[in-house]
């Protein structure tokens, strides 16, 4: 009769450990079967800013499996084993300290943040989005409006403007000042680099750089009202050649952007993808301007040509 | 002491320290509004219109503080006649306070509309904003605290003072003299040093 | 006529009524559902009893009871929201099929994460306080009865604010925080984020009075003998926990008052002219924002000490350290919001700080994992629902903690915020701490209030259901999160390939939903069958003074004041042969109050009233509010005796029964 009862119960105890497995593969399978083929850019980084956060997302993920997995194997070993049908295990309820083991799982978790709280003040510095990426080429210039609910990119430097896709050319940096003409968005292009906030009246700043050529996605991170999920945009990276082909191209655009159809622009709609020939090279920051005093208008022009006369930026 | 009596002295012995910690809370609510204030007392902030230089009258500002200061010395004075059941002492200075407190309260409001009519509203700036609705929250906790300080005389003059009036008359004092508080720090970093520049 | 129509009515017309299909089957479906419980009270005659028993008591445990009741509701309208949302995204309006416009989705969305984290995780939480902390430090009831009762009837009001958008007008569609610009008066100046703000606003200053009323319960009213380092970890979690409460939710109040300001009084605090500062709403509302998560999860974090403790028949390992733990986890909590904006171009030498600081948190987070376990080490171990719910809780916690510590690297962190990675991980520490531990807790106390256990099977299996369900739904979203998913989408382009992760994640939310299922037929069969499961008042061998009373707890919980001599007070009672004393004396209960009710009837016309623009209404619900309140704050006569020979007489009876 024991063995009996001993018999059937290892039994369900094997079909429970089997259905366990059974139940954790199917989950595996599927989330492979999803993923599988599929473009994931932050793991798959396309430029050199992209990559460094990678890399960081490598690092931690290291450290914290030195903590997840003792933690882990130690449930479920304590589990098993003391579990309260087990004869075999100490029953001790008076073990409530020891200072040798706590001064462990304080010390060790201690020491692995440190480390991480290094790695974290060193790479946060050098991948301030404000700083300029370290390189002998020319950057180019592109000025960014968050709209409702379209992206809009200027080039002051080519003379022109497109709306939800951006031409750069591969390897060479490029310089974003990042402002809003509506709720508060985020500029977010994970191939290429981490995203940052785009707000009515300020300028923000984003450097990167395409380690080659292609089509990347990007988007809006911060909802921004009904059209929200209508704000993708392209970022097409390109050889130096097609970049120079793509800017002359543009110039012959028959749209013309001026302060009056930006104005038609940043109606609150979305919008397939334009191209524009810049017509106001001051018109970025007249948008800024728009949410500014006149004094601070006034100041903000003083300090831009005290900067451009003076040294180079 | 029966145990019924210490259950009351403990009672009351909760509700002031219960009213100590709420008014610990209401600092945290007056120091977010003088962060506020802080962050858009600036030259963005002011929005090309007047500052708190161009518009505080510091004159004005202290009357307004020794309304506000007499007013607490007179509310410890009649918590000090209550405790020795000297009744009509406390009510007079009970209903001194009150002036004090209303005579203040009618000035800032007086000061806020000269501020509106001339144009210089809390739409205005969020300069504007931020002072209104910092001096203008000090302004209705005062209000609560004449209202309350309205029922306890109004009690008082229908009945003698119980134990439980003496206490819920320490339990006013201790409201009014934070209220004195917050206005110290009001005066100084909005007034002073924020009218200065 | 016009004129005094807009006077009366305010901003609202006939057309607030008006929904399209699914809103207005929501909100027809209360109504019905409203209307048939007022018709079963009324036919089963039971309106006395309700008004005596619930609606006026200021008896915590049935306050906790009402929280209780509350949240549970909650939760299934924020579950049937993320149905919703889930189901929306596998459709992707595809074949031209648009499940929810992009209004209709922006709302659901923006209700689900406000209802969860203020009226399911908070109600819930407060549930907790009020049915376990009198009675853990030996205490008959909280620091201010009558406080506590306005606090529920504010937190219902709120419940009630928030979900009136479906009958009459529209909910908030800028998401659970309401980021200005987006909800300033420019671009959205419907009543949506009205009913946003007050909802939360009324329940807040609720919420803010329980955190006084507990605190002052936990320093004034333990039992004489019970020191600060005796008491139960539950009620050191608490504690803490009601610090964080008093020091954060006046900055939720300044946040949303400002707010609303900006739209009812044309002010600039965060507009985008005039001087105006929507950076500053950031800093304010995470300010109170991330102590907030910190509210939820210590109470659950307390409960596991206590269910840990009781089903290892052995002592909490290190105490001290746990409560050293919990104390650090607060403290920190305060100086960390800056990591939920990171993006937002604070610079390097800032965005540093607060990473560090941010991932300091892991480490006395860890310390309490490894705590636990090691109260397990050298334990008897039983596995109990309660027990897996645990189990479930450290499995999935720390997959949480460490995708935290990846968020909290800032240049990381430029890659997930705002993604669906970043939802993945703070569902997966809500629902792995707080709506985990809370079922624990709802599983391991309930033969203590009712009287018999709860039915193991199903309770096993709507565990199995949520831990299940809980992988695939966020796992998925955490892949997606990698390949560039931002959050609140209600469609993407179908050829990123992204809409098997969705499946994947509609069958989770449908499991975690059959689960809820689960648990519902768990309370009903167990009703049904009571008799069957009935237990003694200590059914799990526990160790804290809440399993000293009688099941369920008399009215006046303990007989007499107990004298604690130990730490798990009640485990020593049990073992040294030690009882309550029986000189009976006099105790005074406070009396029943409507106050609370009205005080929560007139708020929620209150906030309606604002919300519409009614100002007359305004005006006449704030002076019967302040009325009301003088009149019950002057009243002294708001006890009544319960004489010792009554309670000898109950204790007696108790016995009897219990024979």
């Amino acid at each position: 009769m024991g063995k009996h009862k001993q018999h059937s119960r290892v039994g369900k105890r094997l079909v429970q450990v089997l259905v366990s497995c059974f139940v954790a593969l199917a989950i595996i399978a599927a989330f492979i079967y999803v993923t599988y083929g599929r473009e994931i850019p932050v793991l798959q980084p396309a430029g050199t800013i992209a990559q460094q956060e990678y890399i960081l997302i490598l690092i931690t993920v290291g450290l914290g499996v030195f903590v997840v997995v003792p933690v882990f194997i130690l449930l479920f070993w304590v589990a098993v084993r003391y579990r309260d049908g087990n004869k075999k295990a100490k029953y001790d309820p008076e073990f409530a300290s020891h200072h040798g083991l706590e001064a462990l799982w304080w010390g060790i978790p201690c020491a692995i943040i440190l480390f991480l709280a290094i790695i974290t003040a060193i790479a946060t510095h050098r991948l301030d989005p404000y700083k300029p990426l370290e390189s002998d080429v020319e950057p180019v210039k592109v000025q960014v409006v968050a709209l409702e609910w379209k992206w809009l990119f200027i080039y002051p430097d080519e003379g022109v403007a497109t709306v939800n896709y951006m031409t750069i050319p591969e390897k060479t940096p490029i310089n974003l000042t990042i402002t809003a003409d509506a709720p508060m968005n985020s500029l977010w292009i994970p191939a290429l680099t981490g995203q940052i906030y785009a707000m009515t009246g300020m300028s923000t700043k984003l450097h990167f750089m395409a380690d080659g050529v292609g089509v990347y996605n990007g988007a809006t991170a911060n909802i921004s009202g009904e059209g929200y999920a209508d704000m993708t945009f392209k970022v097409n990276s390109v050889s130096s050649g097609d970049f120079d082909a793509w800017v002359e191209k543009s110039k012959l655009s028959t749209s013309l952007l001026n302060t009056t159809t930006y104005r038609e622009l940043a109606q609150p709609a979305k919008s397939d993808q334009k191209t524009y020939v810049l017509m106001d090279t001051l018109l970025y920051d007249k948008i800024i301007d728009k949410y500014m005093m006149p004094e601070q208008v006034k100041q903000r022009a003083r300090e831009k040509s005290a900067t451009e006369t003076g040294a180079s930026e | 002491m029966t145990t019924r009596a210490k259950e009351i002295a403990e009672t009351q012995e909760r509700k002031s320290l219960g009213l100590w910690v709420y008014l610990m809370t209401d600092c945290m609510l007056f120091g977010a509004l003088f962060a506020t204030f802080a962050t858009l007392n600036t030259h963005v902030g002011v929005f090309g219109g007047p500052s708190g230089a161009d518009l505080f009258n510091l004159k004005f500002v202290l009357v307004e503080t020794m309304l506000l200061l007499t007013s607490s010395f007179t509310i410890g004075l009649a918590y000090l006649c209550a405790t020795r059941g000297f009744k009509a002492q406390s009510m007079f200075w009970l209903i001194s306070t009150f002036l004090l407190g209303a005579s203040f309260l009618a000035l800032e409001l007086w000061e806020f509309n000269q501020l509106a009519a001339e144009g210089h509203g809390w739409w205005s700036s969020a300069f504007l904003s931020a002072y209104f609705v910092l001096v203008g929250t000090h302004g209705a906790h005062i209000a609560v605290g004449l209202i309350w300080m309205a029922v306890v005389i109004f009690r008082l003059l229908q009945r003698n003072f119980k134990q439980t009036d003496v206490q819920r008359l320490s339990l006013l004092s201790l409201f009014w003299h934070f209220l004195d508080i917050i206005w110290i720090f009001i005066f100084s970093f909005v007034y002073l040093i924020g009218g200065m520049s | 006529m016009s004129d005094l129509q807009q006077f009366i009515f305010g901003r609202l017309t006939w057309q607030d009524f008006i929904h399209e299909p699914i809103m207005a089957g929501a909100g027809i479906g209360m109504i019905v559902a409203l209307i048939a419980l007022i018709g079963l009270v009324t036919y089963l005659k039971k309106w006395k009893w309700l008004w005596k028993n619930w609606l006026t008591t200021l008896d915590p445990k049935k306050i906790g009871v009402m929280y209780l009741i509350v949240s549970v509701i909650m939760l299934l309208r924020g579950g049937a929201d993320a149905l919703l949302v889930r189901a929306q995204q596998v459709v992707n309006n595809s074949n031209g099929v648009e499940l929810l416009n992009s209004d209709h989705f922006q709302q659901i969305f923006t209700a689900h994460g406000s209802i969860m984290i203020f009226f399911v995780a908070m109600g819930l939480i407060f549930a907790l306080f009020n049915m376990i902390v009198p009675q853990q430090i030996g205490a008959r009831d909280v620091a201010y009865p009558f406080l506590n009762s306005v606090s529920f009837w504010l937190f219902a009001a709120g419940m009630i604010l928030i979900n009136a958008p479906m009958i009459v007008g529209e909910f908030s569609t800028a998401g659970w925080l309401a980021y200005p610009p987006l909800s300033g008066l420019e671009y959205s100046p419907g009543v949506g984020v009205d009913y946003w703000i007050w909802s939360l606003q009324i329940a807040g200053i609720g919420s803010l009075l329980s955190g006084v009323n507990f605190f002052m319960t936990i320093i004034k009213m333990r039992a004489p003998g019970m020191k600060m380092m005796m008491m139960p970890i539950f009620t050191w979690s608490v504690f803490v926990t009601v610090l964080l409460i008093m020091t954060v939710f006046p900055i939720l109040t300044v946040s949303l008052g400002l707010l609303s300001l900006d739209r009812l009084m044309d002010m600039h605090f965060f507009t985008t002219d005039a001087g105006g500062n929507p950076m500053l709403y950031i800093n304010l509302i995470w300010a109170w924002g991330h102590p907030e998560v910190y509210i939820l999860v210590l109470p659950a974090f307390g409960v596991f000490s206590e269910v840990v403790s009781t089903f290892s028949s052995k002592k909490i390992f290190g105490y001290t350290s746990m409560v050293f733990a919990l104390i650090a986890i607060a403290f920190f909590s305060f100086v960390v919001w800056l990591h939920h904006f990171f993006t937002m171009g604070a610079g390097a030498n800032v965005n540093t700080f607060f990473g560090i600081t941010t991932m300091i948190i892991a480490i006395p987070t860890g310390v309490k994992v490894f705590n636990w376990i090691f109260t397990m080490y050298r334990g008897r171990v039983r596995f109990t629902t309660p027990m897996l719910w645990f189990m479930g809780f450290v499995v999935t916690f720390t997959i949480g903690g460490l995708t935290g510590v990846m968020l909290s690297v800032p240049p990381a962190d430029f890659q997930f915020h705002n993604s669906l990675f970043l939802v993945a991980h703070f569902h997966n520490m809500i629902i792995g701490g707080v709506v985990f531990g809370v079922f624990s807790a709802i599983t391991y106390w309930f033969p203590k209030f009712t009287g018999f256990k709860l039915h193991e099977g199903l309770g096993k299996a709507a565990f199995w259901c949520w831990l299940i369900g809980f992988i695939l739904a966020f796992g998925p979203l955490y892949i997606l999160g990698f390949m560039g998913a931002v959050r609140r989408l209600d469609h993407y382009d179908p050829s990123l390939g992204w809409e098997g992760l969705f499946i994947v994640a509609a069958v989770g939310v449908v499991t975690i939903g059959l689960g809820v299922a689960f648990q519902l037929l768990q309370v009903t069969v167990s009703i049904i069958n009571r008799k069957k499961y009935k237990v003694g008042p200590d059914p799990w061998g526990a160790r804290t003074l809440e399993w000293a009373t009688a099941t369920p707890p008399a009215e006046y919980v303990f007989a007499t004041t107990p004298q604690v001599k130990s730490r798990d007070e009640f485990w020593a009672m049990k073992q040294e042969g030690r009882s309550f004393s029986k000189k009976y004396e006099d105790v005074w209960l406070p009396k029943n109050s409507s106050v609370g009710l009205l005080i929560g009837l007139l708020a929620t016309g209150f906030g309606l009233a604002v919300v519409w623009h009614m100002w007359w209404a305004v005006l006449l619900t704030f002076v019967a509010i302040v009325v009301i309140l003088v009149i019950r704050l002057t009243n002294d006569d708001t006890e009544m005796k319960l004489s010792a020979e009554e309670i000898a007489r109950h204790e007696a009876a108790l016995q009897r029964r219990a024979a």
